[in-house]
């Protein structure tokens, strides 16, 4: 339960929103009908699950009790816990290897964490023993070098930066030159904050892919989107054109903690695809965790 | 957006079955309802405030008559998008200025939802409005935050109080408060520090500093992204500090803010500003009637239905097209249209707000901000006489006019090549439009 616990903890307000009602309904009623649906399908909306992730999933209740013609409640929580597991997909981790050099490309639309984010992958993984190197490769927002100064130094890690206003690819440049030096084995490299529609921005975000494919051939270089859980159904928006211009290769959801009611998770893993490798908890270093679909099923679901 | 692509479509499915039919059962209006009330889901409305908005426009629908030249389907998306744009309008309003002669604006709201780069444009814009402001920040907790304030206050040369010394944020406020009423400000705009939830010690902070202040206007700033919970946020910064109106930012993205709507409605206090891009001139007031359109993404049916209104003159769109056609579309038109353009603003924005964009953000998005103002040198380096021959255009030419604008020969050929597809094209219209066209509407659009 050890790994389950700051899940359980973090989406305690997804859990009273779906899991309480949840309870209080079939207790009240006795069993499912379809105003109980009409029900569960607005939980599932309010917790920002979207339309296509919501039908499906009271559809899939629906059919198994035609099916079946069990309307008990943990017969329809494991239909539920069942269907999003099949929408989750199993667990992404990032799994990086030690001695393998690694390059992670922080992207996101703006006020996501993605500053934040790269601070506590660097002490996370520099606690691991990985060799890290940060890149300030955000040279656009006012003050972004300093607040990741902040962050390289509680994580003990160095931070390649140039001034406001730079080539950013000029900085992933000499990042990647100062992670040779360094025989870095883990780099991390902070961008800034975009808004996906804006295609010169989408442009830039593919020349920086582009440096790096050309002075780090043979790195493993992944592309991670930064998502705030609180944001509704543009996530799918900002997801699908992020991996059409730079190919995501994980989501982190950010801020998924007390506010976040976190079926964005749902909406974009449905419409998507793509795995959800961290979550963000917390404010704390050790807030980042592993997403784990289970534990996050079992904290929507009571009893799943 | 396949998802509004499939609403529109339903919708317009929905309104063909009507086609004909001289009132609306009851049957036909719930049908549009649903897909008006998952219109507005996707668009990040709270369900209940959907719901609750749903049931006003069908009322209004079984009671109203059918207007002249609507068809029934297109009447009931008309009675929705006005029942939203009446709505949106009573939650609108303007900041409020003291009448003590120094007003304090208060941002709260939280991390990452733009408080600091809104602080900074709320100065600007009050600035304009021939405001003497002034900035600060009582945010202690995050890293660079001041920082960021300074950085953003500088570049717009507006004064800024910030000290990064300071633990206590309503000692801060209160020092601010005073050195601005002594410097003479008539403004001061104070950024606050923002949370990843709203916790009881932020709140607890908040209302401290708010009765150092005593505001004249406490904004609640909200990323125009943000999902269902922007009704639970701000009916707890509304509770526990009092908010006195919104500010909407990331207007510029894709998001069809919804928020609007519910936060106006569960909060009962109006929209004031919106932010409409990263630059710190791009803040605006609110059109209730553009934020419609946008929460309900039906900019191409919506058009119609103003068309159809306006009882569209065939024959005078017609001759509109012949006369393109006969004209000849020359460089010199296409040099005026340019100038045109840049005069109504940057070209992502104008282009977002025509209708029938929406279906195509892409398209829209695309546009480089720039490639206007490089075609326009390279235009302006012709003569008159080149603009309107362009068969005239040999390599010299073509060379001289890359020097001249400070471009390349490529560049010039490929806007003359621009020139040859649009020239094309508008003959291709002007023909199709003489030809086959013999119902209502303009060609390429829906119905």
């Amino acid at each position: 339960m050890g790994l389950l616990d700051p899940f359980r903890k973090g989406l305690e307000k997804t859990r009273k929103l779906l899991g309480a009602g949840f309870v209080r309904l079939s207790a009240a009623m006795g069993r499912f009908d379809e105003e109980w649906l009409q029900e569960l399908e607005d939980s599932f909306i309010a917790a920002d699950a979207g339309m296509t992730a919501t039908l499906r999933l009271t559809d899939a209740v629906r059919s198994a009790i035609r099916r079946t013609g069990d309307v008990s409640r943990t017969a329809v929580a494991r239909v539920l816990a069942d269907e999003m597991r099949a929408i989750l997909g199993p667990p992404a981790p990032l799994a990086l290897e030690k001695g393998r050099p690694t390059i992670l490309l922080l992207v996101g639309v703006n006020g996501t964490g993605k500053t934040t984010t790269t601070g506590k992958l660097a002490a996370r993984y520099r606690t691991d023993g990985f060799r890290v190197v940060i890149g300030a490769a955000d040279t656009f927002r006012a003050a972004a070098i300093e607040q990741l100064e902040i962050w390289a130094q509680r994580a003990d890690t160095p931070l390649i930066a140039s001034h406001t206003g730079a080539d950013p690819a000029a900085v992933v440049f000499d990042t990647l030159q100062a992670a040779r030096a360094r025989k870095a084995d883990l780099v991390l490299l902070d961008t800034a904050g975009r808004l996906h529609n804006k295609q010169h921005l989408m442009d830039e975000l593919a020349k920086i892919r582009r440096v790096i494919q050309r002075e780090a051939p043979d790195a493993r270089c992944d592309t991670l989107l930064v998502i705030d859980a609180t944001t509704g159904q543009n996530a799918v928006s900002q997801a699908r054109q992020f991996h059409e211009a730079v190919r995501v290769d994980g989501l982190v959801l950010t801020k998924l903690d007390g506010n976040a009611k976190g079926g964005v998770a749902l909406a974009v893993a449905v419409e998507t695809g793509l795995p959800i490798r961290l979550a963000g908890l917390g404010e704390r270093l050790e807030d980042l965790v592993d997403f784990d679909p289970d534990a996050f099923i079992q904290s929507l679901l009571p009893e799943a | 957006m396949p998802l509004f692509e499939g609403l529109s479509g339903k919708l317009q499915e929905i309104a063909a079955r009507m086609r004909g039919k001289v009132r609306v059962s009851e049957q036909d209006i719930r049908d549009m309802m649903r897909e008006i009330r998952l219109a507005l889901l996707e668009a990040d409305v709270n369900y209940q405030v959907a719901r609750r908005f749903v049931e006003e426009a069908s009322a209004r629908c079984l009671g109203s008559d059918v207007l002249e030249g609507l068809n029934p389907g297109q009447q009931v998306v008309k009675i929705v998008h006005d029942t939203l744009v009446d709505t949106l309008r009573r939650q609108s309003g303007k900041l409020q200025v003291s009448p003590s002669g120094f007003t304090t604006y208060l941002l709260v709201g939280l991390q990452g939802s733009g408080k600091t780069t809104t602080a900074a444009k709320l100065a600007l814009y009050l600035r304009k409005k021939g405001k003497k402001p002034m900035l600060a920040s009582v945010d202690v907790h995050r890293p660079a935050a001041a920082r960021q304030l300074e950085v953003l206050a500088k570049q717009v040369d507006i004064p800024c109080l910030v000290d990064p010394d300071e633990k206590d944020a309503a000692a801060l406020a209160r020092r601010v408060s005073e050195r601005a009423r002594y410097l003479l400000h008539d403004t001061l705009i104070v950024d606050t520090a923002g949370r990843m939830t709203v916790d009881a010690d932020l709140m607890e902070e908040l209302r401290r500093i708010s009765a150092v202040l005593k505001p004249t206007e406490t904004l609640l700033v909200v990323d125009a992204m943000i999902g269902q919970e922007s009704v639970a946020i701000a009916t707890a910064f509304q509770e526990q500090v009092g908010i006195d109106g919104t500010i909407m930012t990331k207007l510029d993205g894709d998001a069809r803010g919804g928020a609007a709507l519910s936060i106006g409605s569960v909060t009962g206090r109006p929209l004031k500003l919106i932010c409409t891009g990263e630059k710190l001139p791009d803040m605006e007031e609110f059109h209730p009637d553009r934020m419609a359109s946008r929460i309900l993404g039906m900019g191409d049916i919506l058009s119609l239905i103003e068309k159809a209104q306006e009882a569209l003159d065939e024959k005078k769109a017609l001759e509109t097209f012949d006369r393109m056609r006969q004209n000849r579309f020359t460089l010199q038109d296409m040099l005026d249209q340019f100038v045109e353009m840049k005069k109504m603003g940057p070209l992502d924005k104008v282009l977002d707000m025509l209708p029938g964009m929406g279906k195509k953000p892409v398209d829209a998005s695309q546009v480089d901000p720039r490639a206007i103002d490089r075609s326009l040198a390279i235009l302006r380096s012709m003569t008159r006489r080149e603009r309107m021959e362009p068969s005239l255009l040999n390599a010299s030419r073509r060379k001289r006019i890359a020097s001249g604008s400070g471009t390349t020969v490529q560049e010039v050929n490929r806007l003359v090549r621009q020139y040859e597809e649009a020239s094309a094209m508008m003959k291709r219209f002007a023909s199709l439009s003489k030809g086959k066209r013999k119902g209502a509407g303009f060609p390429g659009l829906p119905f």
